[in-house]
């Protein structure tokens, strides 16, 4: 039963029937499946007091991102691309590169996809590039460039829990699958795009010069301090991310660039809700029978070939269903082969989405039959370049922790 | 007759140069620029992979969707200004390929510039999409090398 409701759960995320948040069905099933005893009331409440600090976290990233959105960060960051690239197309993919994978690390995925795109599509048709290599590389490295920190995807926040390491241990730990990933992505975007990236740039409009937000480079320089040296202190490195927050969320209230209500709505309040109730039937489904049953599909141990086996099936999952109740299925089965077990997972669920662009063939499938306006997107050059990008990414991903775990240890 | 001049970023200049040397003084002159939906797109479907999000309207798809008509717009108009001669902005969507093609249908002639490897002389200097206009033309077509074309000399030997 708790596999139905999960699937029911799912669906009406992808399905949102008349645009009702997520939550809306997550919630009761949640409720479902306590109240059937499906999940005993203990593990219900250790699931959500796992969850809350990460789901809380989560929301100070999410009002961090909009902030400096507020305060002309991305758009500075179009001025810096246009002056960097000098109106050619393939420095102008470079720029878009470190932008785009720096963005992704510090302010999350949701910064690079909602904020960070537009802004790209903007720069490169003022410069009258083709815009097409530039916002692809936006969509691709939201994905394969959200290794680094704990705060860069939700999945990770979820894995940084579950692997119990510090802020700073995951971030040595997955530096180099993260350069490794983005350097894949740049060498198949140069081949795969060679012809627009060499079609050059004319007679498009100047970019608008935008000083960058001095004041929010520093507070979020000092963030990232934060997380660093919170956690061999024993505080909560989610701490650090609140400071950030509030700092520019009192300044923005002090200089009326926000409203309460404004920063209140930028935490998301119903998605932090779904992933609670999510939390808590998933983890009814793996109480009763999934961790037996898929228990024996999963690679175990931290061998080499162990870690690219639970990658492979983490990316896979993840492209069935969506990454973050991949994450969620795959964590707990995960956590006993040790902080390389988890990482691997963690690899597999952020790069494969890669494949499909709506980030599971659940959705995929669901926008087809919808029609809907981003399936007249060319579906098979997307799956070309993510055939092209994930499978060599996971596994020099991978080999790139492997390495990290054998020079520092797990 | 008509003269249907694609407009592509980066090398629409050569075609719009082409048109004023080879359109016959007669001819109607048609600038057309295809809106390909595969960029909002992907950003639209990006969105979508981030699950539970809600926010329908924090979609940036619909953002690109709007960038892209004014970008669409302003660069007819810069290749109107530098033809200099009468002539009818068309912005169309779909795969530009398709569209030019349908464009096409009845005009006097098309002018296209060649967009893939443009180093040297050869079958890789049209991408895909030229290459499929190249090859479905329903008139005849102008093809012009965006920049000074490559010395016959860039032409590999023949293997022996």
């Amino acid at each position: 039963m708790s596999v139905v409701l999960l699937v029911a759960v799912l669906a009406f995320a992808v399905v949102r029937p008349r645009g009702w948040p997520e939550a809306v069905a997550a919630v009761p099933a949640a409720l479902v499946v306590l109240a059937t005893g499906a999940i005993s009331v203990p593990h219900a409440v250790a699931e959500v007091e796992r969850l809350a600090p990460v789901v809380a976290f989560l929301a100070a990233v999410l009002v961090l991102a909009r902030l400096c959105a507020d305060e002309g960060l991305f758009e500075a960051a179009g001025s810096l691309m246009a002056r960097l690239c000098s109106g050619s197309p393939k420095r102008l993919l470079g720029s878009v590169f470190g932008v785009a994978a720096a963005i992704t690390a510090v302010l999350s995925l949701d910064a690079t996809v909602v904020l960070l795109t537009p802004v790209v599509f903007a720069t490169a048709s003022r410069l009258g590039a083709r815009p097409k290599p530039h916002v692809y590389a936006c969509t691709h490295l939201a994905n394969s460039a959200s290794l680094l920190l704990p705060v860069s995807n939700l999945t990770n926040l979820l894995a940084f829990t579950a692997a119990g390491i510090s802020f700073t241990r995951f971030a040595g730990l997955m530096a180099l699958p993260w350069l490794a990933a983005i350097a894949v992505e740049y060498a198949v975007f140069r081949l795969f795009f060679a012809s627009d990236l060499a079609a050059g740039a004319d007679a498009g409009l100047p970019v608008p010069p935008r000083k960058a937000p001095t004041f929010v480079l520093v507070v979020l320089g000092l963030t990232l301090v934060g997380f660093a040296v919170t956690s061999p202190l024993g505080v909560d490195p989610a701490w650090a991310a609140f400071g950030g927050a509030l700092v520019l969320g009192v300044r923005a209230l002090v200089r009326r660039t926000t409203t309460p209500r404004a920063l209140f709505g930028s935490t998301s309040v119903p998605f932090l809700v779904f992933v609670l109730a999510l939390g808590v039937v998933v983890r009814a489904v793996v109480d009763n029978g999934l961790s037996d049953a898929v228990g024996h599909l999963i690679p175990t141990g931290s061998t080499l070939l162990a870690l690219l086996g639970l990658a492979a099936v983490a990316a896979v999952l993840a492209n069935l269903i969506n990454n973050l109740p991949a994450v969620l299925v795959l964590l707990p089965l995960a956590a006993s082969g040790g902080t390389g077990a988890v990482l691997a997972v963690l690899i597999g669920v952020n790069i494969g989405p890669n494949l499909t662009y709506v980030g599971s063939l659940a959705t995929l499938l669901w926008r087809r039959i919808l029609h809907q306006h981003d399936t007249s997107a060319d579906l098979g050059e997307f799956t070309r370049l993510g055939l092209l990008t994930v499978p060599v990414s996971l596994v020099l991903a991978v080999l790139g922790l492997w390495a990290g775990l054998t020079v520092i240890g797990g | 007759m008509d003269v249907v001049v694609w407009i592509v970023e980066g090398t629409w200049r050569a075609c719009a140069h082409a048109a004023r040397t080879f359109a016959p003084p007669s001819s109607r002159i048609v600038l057309l620029h295809v809106t390909a939906p595969d960029v909002p797109g992907a950003a639209h479907g990006a969105f979508a992979g981030l699950l539970g999000r809600g926010h329908p309207e924090r979609d940036p798809g619909h953002q690109v969707e709007e960038l892209a008509e004014v970008a669409a717009q302003h660069l007819l108009a810069v290749a109107a200004a530098e033809l200099d001669l009468p002539a009818t902005a068309v912005n169309r969507h779909g795969r530009p390929e398709e569209e030019v093609i349908a464009a096409a249908e009845g005009a006097g002639l098309l002018i296209i510039a060649r967009d893939g490897d443009r180093t040297r002389l050869g079958p890789k200097s049209l991408g895909h999409a030229t290459r499929f206009v190249v090859d479905h033309a329903p008139c005849p077509v102008l093809l012009v090398w965006p920049e000074q074309a490559p010395g016959i000399a860039s032409i590999p030997p023949p293997p022996r």
